[in-house]
């Protein structure tokens, strides 16, 4: 290295070797992050613990009791069934209402332009206040959407007060939301695939269909997986929208993996519990993210070659 | 393309209103709301024209609320504090600490330098509660709990990773060979990444920060579970607001309109790389 020869001929006091330099500048990063580590590293004692903070004398190790009691308790499988319920339906919808917006706003124009900036709109509110704007459009009394559902002959429609419709309620919030971020992954896609290939095949008179199923969509299958991990990694996680709209109720309708954890934390006190359960979603998680990772290492490097 | 049918023109039209009117109605509802008072709320059907109000925004700003059973303390403005002290504090500590490291990452391949950036990377997957929970216990016995020091330093949590990895990509885009050139004029390698790298790369700190911003002021669960009512931010502030008795309805509008507006200004500011910064840097715009 030129660079570090010359270095060395300059006279100076102080000098961090060059073999040192890159953790230096990384520690302190670093440092912030370990006091982060430790906690996930109780969470793995706890969840290996009779622990409850109402009755701190009893904590001990019970080893694997919290999980294997999961296998014969209904509340662990409706919380399973409801959390992949609420992140299949989300991703699914999100995913084809995304393509199809993207699809809409592809040609640039000063009108799909303005367009997609407005639709960022909804990405941008915080998900915990976006429920709560959706809980005063569905509100029973004055509700804007209750008043809409009733002319359509829904008397007395409960949104996320009944437990038939809970889910599509905050299904409905997430939608809102999300949607937005699938479409511009895709817009971005789908504006930065090569003209040769739509141009050849609107020369040869190839139907739309056949160009879609086959040029649009195998080339755009790297941003749609990416976007779709994504959504799917945070969507089996929801927390804000379902606990801000209705803390998991009504009953135990929507107690998802972390609404659940939280409650039993918060309300019941079992910290063993709320401990296996997030430690069961980060294994989901974990394993989700090491697929999305290599593809999203795939779509990143590409990105760069382009730049 | 260019041979789009009179009918296929109408269709797309009618499909892109919808999508509009899906997408902007509750903003524009809320925001409505926000002028109104609780009788022209509480009207059916309810009201498109309405006498406007500020009366909501005032009660906000004085913290005074008039009822019928009295005057109503609300903490509101001080909710709207703490969101702006704990975003912007976020955000410039994860600065300090992630641009160095990023440059690191981009410049130096060392010894487990790609696992450090994925284990960092995966602290943006992880449930938060995970993390959370166990962190209630630990700071309510370091004397963390409900301190701005603690809730800013797991705010590092979502601000980190995003700007090291955003800002990575930038750094990786400036040819080292710039670089070289200036220090093999003899400059040491700080002064090189504060006259070279630094500068070519500031757009993108720009807009990661204002990204990292945007996620600290929306986050809700990391105050929600460590902050009480004088620490917590607008996300979680609002919705104690709703549950509160005597609050009307047009009050926690205008709340909900004023914790909004500053991301979705930020927003509109930093559009251009929302696409890359929403992506860690994966797709650009």
């Amino acid at each position: 290295m030129t660079a570090a020869t010359v270095q060395r001929a300059r006279p100076s006091g102080f000098r961090i070797s060059k073999r040192a330099l890159p953790y230096l500048l990384s520690l302190p990063a670093l440092l912030v992050c370990i006091g982060i580590l430790i906690p996930f590293l109780t969470s793995v004692v706890y969840s290996f613990q009779r622990y409850r903070l109402s009755q701190p004398w009893a904590r001990q190790f019970n080893w694997g009791d919290n999980y294997i009691s999961f296998f014969t308790d209904p509340k662990f499988w409706n919380t399973l069934q409801v959390s992949l319920l609420y992140a299949g339906i989300t991703v699914v919808l999100e995913l084809l209402l995304g393509l199809a917006i993207a699809m809409l706003l592809q040609k640039r124009s000063t009108l799909n332009n303005f367009i997609s900036i407005m639709l960022l709109m909804p990405l941008m509110t915080a998900p915990a206040l976006a429920a709560l704007m959706w809980k005063l459009m569905t509100n029973p009394g004055f509700g804007v959407l209750s008043y809409l559902a009733s002319l359509i002959g829904l008397q007395d429609f409960r949104w996320a007060s009944s437990p038939s419709t809970a889910l599509l309620t905050v299904v409905l919030v997430d939608i809102w939301v999300y949607t937005p971020f699938i479409m511009i992954l895709l817009l971005a896609g789908l504006r930065s695939l090569p003209t040769q290939p739509f141009e050849a095949a609107a020369l040869d008179g190839v139907p739309r269909s056949f160009v879609f199923f086959r040029i649009t969509l195998p080339m755009l299958t790297p941003y749609i997986l990416t976007a779709t991990l994504f959504r799917l990694l945070d969507s089996i996680q929801q927390f804000d929208i379902i606990y801000a709209m209705t803390q998991g109720g009504p009953g135990d309708t929507l107690t998802v993996f972390q609404v659940e954890a939280y409650l039993n934390f918060f309300q019941s006190t079992n910290v063993g519990r709320s401990a296996a359960l997030m430690i069961i979603l980060w294994a989901i998680t974990y394993f989700l993210s090491n697929i999305f990772i290599k593809n999203w290492l795939r779509l990143r490097e590409r990105a760069r070659g382009q730049a | 393309m260019e041979h789009t049918s009179l009918l296929e023109r109408v269709l797309r039209g009618i499909a892109l209103t919808l999508v509009v009117i899906f997408f902007m109605f509750p903003i524009v509802w809320i925001f409505m709301m926000s002028f109104q008072t609780n009788e022209t709320i509480l009207r059916i059907p309810p009201q498109l024209v309405f006498e406007p109000t500020l009366a909501n925004y005032t009660a906000l700003i004085t913290g005074k609320l008039e009822t019928a059973s009295g005057t109503l303390d609300i903490a509101f403005m001080r909710n709207l504090w703490n969101s702006v002290f704990l975003s912007v504090t976020s955000v410039a500590v994860a600065l300090l600490l992630g641009v160095p490291a990023a440059y690191a990452f981009a410049r130096h391949k060392f010894r487990g330098s790609e696992d450090i950036a994925f284990t960092l990377l995966s602290f943006r997957f992880a449930p938060a509660l995970l993390v959370l929970l166990p962190l209630t216990l630990y700071f309510q016995k370091l004397g963390l709990a409900n301190t701005y020091f603690g809730l800013i330093w797991v705010y590092q949590l979502i601000c980190l990773p995003l700007i090291l990895w955003i800002v990575r990509g930038y750094f990786e885009d400036i040819p080292a060979d710039i670089e070289y050139a200036y220090r093999i004029g003899g400059h040491s390698w700080f002064a090189t990444f504060r006259k070279i790298a630094l500068p070519l790369a500031g757009p993108g700190i720009a807009a990661a920060g204002l990204l990292a911003f945007i996620f600290a002021w929306n986050n809700f669960v990391f105050a929600l579970v460590l902050a009480s009512a004088d620490k917590q931010p607008v996300t979680v502030g609002a919705l104690a607001f709703i549950t509160s008795s005597g609050i009307q309805y047009g009050q926690i509008s205008a709340a909900i309109v004023l914790s909004i507006t500053p991301t979705l200004a930020l927003a509109l500011y930093a559009q251009r790389y929302l696409v890359e910064g929403l992506s860690l840097g994966a797709v650009k715009g």
